[in-house]
């Protein structure tokens, strides 16, 4: 087997600074190499640069200096189109505040992201529903996310995360809303999804959900330690 | 590259459009107030074409063919007392061939009333003294130009000719109610009426003339007989029947031909070009109506920027979720210029819907026709949808520019 085609995304040397004055250097110099399927947390205090990092990972924002890879491609030459389809196809994102739509049912906001990522528009309404089995939220999809628990719409957002079928979740403090009881709920849901091959990367503040990653990171002051 | 059809499954116009009216239909009362601003406008416009249209079929209608080719000069009318005024000029006898001669003029005819104080006018040569005085058919002169000058018709026999008023003949077309007066009904046995005692012989029946209502009533001689017996002093005026469009060229010479050195001793009155008429009513309909419909299309397109840039401050958080999920830039942008674009039409369906009845009303409200190109309403529509699409774009651009991971940050 090549460990090289295991390899789904690849930090190297990353730093991220943001002009001042004063000018903030929110990540030195972050190396990881995260393979398929691989179960990661992040966790440092607030301002240590935890979103930075998210950020980055998720294509949300490019490096000052350094090299990110994903899926074996050096995201540095990509254009803003091209990283928003790799974005796209490859990376689900799972929000603190859910990031749902309110006027729409529960069945929609998880279509809403198969519509930019090619998925045939027969086939949506399907997966959706697929993906809302997985959460166990198929009796919510015709409600509206006012409705529901912060547990039930966190639950909504992963199905939405997951239905266009990526290889990577980012989930930033997914429980950072919810009581003890449903974060445990939200956390069998990520391991389940890990387990069926999914890669998890997860930034909290919740040593209990780091605890469940097989391999942790801590951060502070924008540098990326593993804990051994 | 990135195809943006819909069927491989890409974010193609069919989501496109479904995403702008989720959208829109988030905001129900917003949708309906930034229309409102629409409707006014395109309502305007359509009503002001509406009007326009109505009212220019109306004067089609009102100012007809008839009056469209049917002229008349006669005497100014010496009672005027005004100082200064023209001395009245005299109709010539031979007027109607000097009009006729004019470029421009079909056909021209002189009529006068003659005026006969009680006139003994029968079918019959002996008059009876015990007889209930009856109503009398006045008596009028023309020349053999004036039926096709007034669009007169006949019912029966033919009208005079210019044997007849070359050579004075006593003869008499009746108009239809002086022929009833006269218990008349067909001239193929030669009747004959009795003015004052002397014989004319009916050689017609007139049925039908525009312009001078009198000769309906009236027994018609030549006018070269009228003189003769009637002692007529002067044609009373001069008909002319014009090519369509030649008022103003015969209007302009007409005087002077029949009288060189006093042209200004008649009135002449001669149709407006169809064309002319139009465009008078028509401008003075528009330049209100037209501006106050262009003023609030550009309210409305004021009032859609700023709601759509509103919109896009409020939903930064749906931006970038968006913009995570894998929507492009001009994904983004697009779904704000459809949302503009959208009310835009709804505003200007409906404001062309409005229009449609305004005009409708108004019609209604003169018993007109109503009448309306549904063409331009198609137009009036897309221009709304155009409104929209223009006033979307600045916001639209703004929202597509939202760098996501703020934009995530900062909407909840």
């Amino acid at each position: 087997m090549n460990p090289e085609a295991d390899v789904l995304l690849r930090l190297e040397g990353v730093s991220r600074s943001f002009p001042g004055p004063p000018e903030v250097l929110a990540l030195r110099d972050a190396d990881l190499t995260v393979v398929r399927g691989d179960y990661v947390s992040i966790m440092g205090p607030s301002g240590s640069g935890k979103s930075t990092m998210l950020n980055m990972l998720g294509l949300l924002d490019r490096p000052t200096v350094g090299r990110y890879s994903l899926a074996g491609q050096d995201t540095a030459p990509l254009k803003d189109r091209d990283r928003t389809r790799l974005r796209g196809r490859m990376i689900g994102f799972v929000f603190q505040s859910f990031h749902l739509l309110a006027r729409r049912s529960v069945l929609d906001n998880v279509m809403l992201s198969m519509i930019y990522g090619g998925v045939p528009k027969a086939q949506r309404r399907q997966r959706a529903w697929g993906a809302l089995e997985q959460v166990s939220m198929t009796h919510r999809a015709a409600f509206y996310p006012g409705t529901l628990s912060g547990g039930e719409r966190q639950r909504a957002a992963i199905a939405r995360a997951v239905a266009s079928e990526p290889e990577l979740l980012l989930a930033d403090e997914p429980t950072g809303n919810l009581d003890s009881g449903t974060s445990g709920e939200v956390l069998e849901m990520l391991e389940g999804l890990n387990q069926a091959g999914l890669a998890v990367i997860v930034v909290t503040h919740d040593p209990e959900i780091a605890a469940a990653a097989r391999r942790r990171f801590q951060m502070r002051d924008g540098r990326l330690k593993e804990v051994l | 590259m990135t195809s943006r059809k819909s069927r491989d499954g890409r974010f193609g116009a069919g989501d496109l459009l479904g995403e702008a009216i989720r959208g829109l239909a988030g905001h129900p009362g917003r949708l309906a107030l930034t229309a409102l601003t629409v409707v006014l406008g395109i309502g305007a416009l359509v009503a002001t074409v509406g009007f326009a249209q109505t009212g220019q079929r109306q004067l089609e209608v009102t100012f007809n063919a008839v009056d469209a080719v049917h002229g008349v000069v006669k005497p100014v009318d010496d009672n005027s007392g005004l100082a200064g005024v023209a001395p009245t000029a005299v109709l010539p006898w031979d007027g109607d061939q000097t009009a006729a001669r004019l470029n421009g003029v079909n056909a021209a005819g002189l009529v006068s009333e003659i005026d006969l104080d009680n006139a003994a006018i029968s079918a019959a040569p002996v008059i009876d003294p015990m007889a209930p005085p009856t109503r009398v058919p006045s008596v009028m002169a023309a020349t053999p130009g004036l039926i096709d000058a007034v669009s007169g018709i006949l019912t029966e026999g033919r009208w005079l000719t210019w044997f007849h008023e070359l050579e004075s003949q006593p003869v008499a077309v009746l108009g239809q109610g002086a022929a009833e007066l006269l218990g008349v009904s067909r001239v193929d046995n030669q009747p004959s009426v009795f003015i004052n005692g002397r014989s004319y012989t009916v050689i017609g029946i007139l049925e039908q003339v525009e312009r001078v209502n009198g000769l309906i009533d009236s027994v018609i001689v030549p006018q070269s007989t009228a003189r003769r017996v009637f002692g007529l002093e002067a044609p009373d005026e001069l008909q002319v029947k014009l090519k369509m469009g030649a008022g103003p060229m015969v209007g302009d010479v007409i005087a002077t031909a029949l009288s060189p050195n006093n042209p200004t001793g008649y009135e002449v009155l001669m149709p407006l070009p169809p064309s002319q008429l139009r465009q008078r009513v028509t401008a003075e309909v528009n330049s209100v109506f037209v501006i106050l419909g262009l003023v609030a299309l550009v309210i409305s397109a004021v009032t859609i920027a700023v709601v759509t840039f509103m919109s896009v401050m409020e939903r930064r958080g749906e931006i970038g979720l968006r913009r995570a999920l894998g929507a492009t830039r001009l994904s983004i942008a697009a779904q704000f210029i459809a949302e503009a674009a959208v009310v835009g039409l709804l505003g200007g369906l409906t404001g062309a819907a409005a229009g449609i009845l305004a005009t409708v009303a108004l019609a209604a409200s003169r018993q007109w026709t109503p009448v309306l190109d549904l063409r331009l309403v198609g137009v009036a529509a897309l221009l709304g949808c155009v409104v929209g699409v223009l006033a979307g774009l600045l916001p639209a651009v703004r929202a597509g520019r939202l760098e996501p991971a703020t934009a995530l940050q900062e909407g909840t």
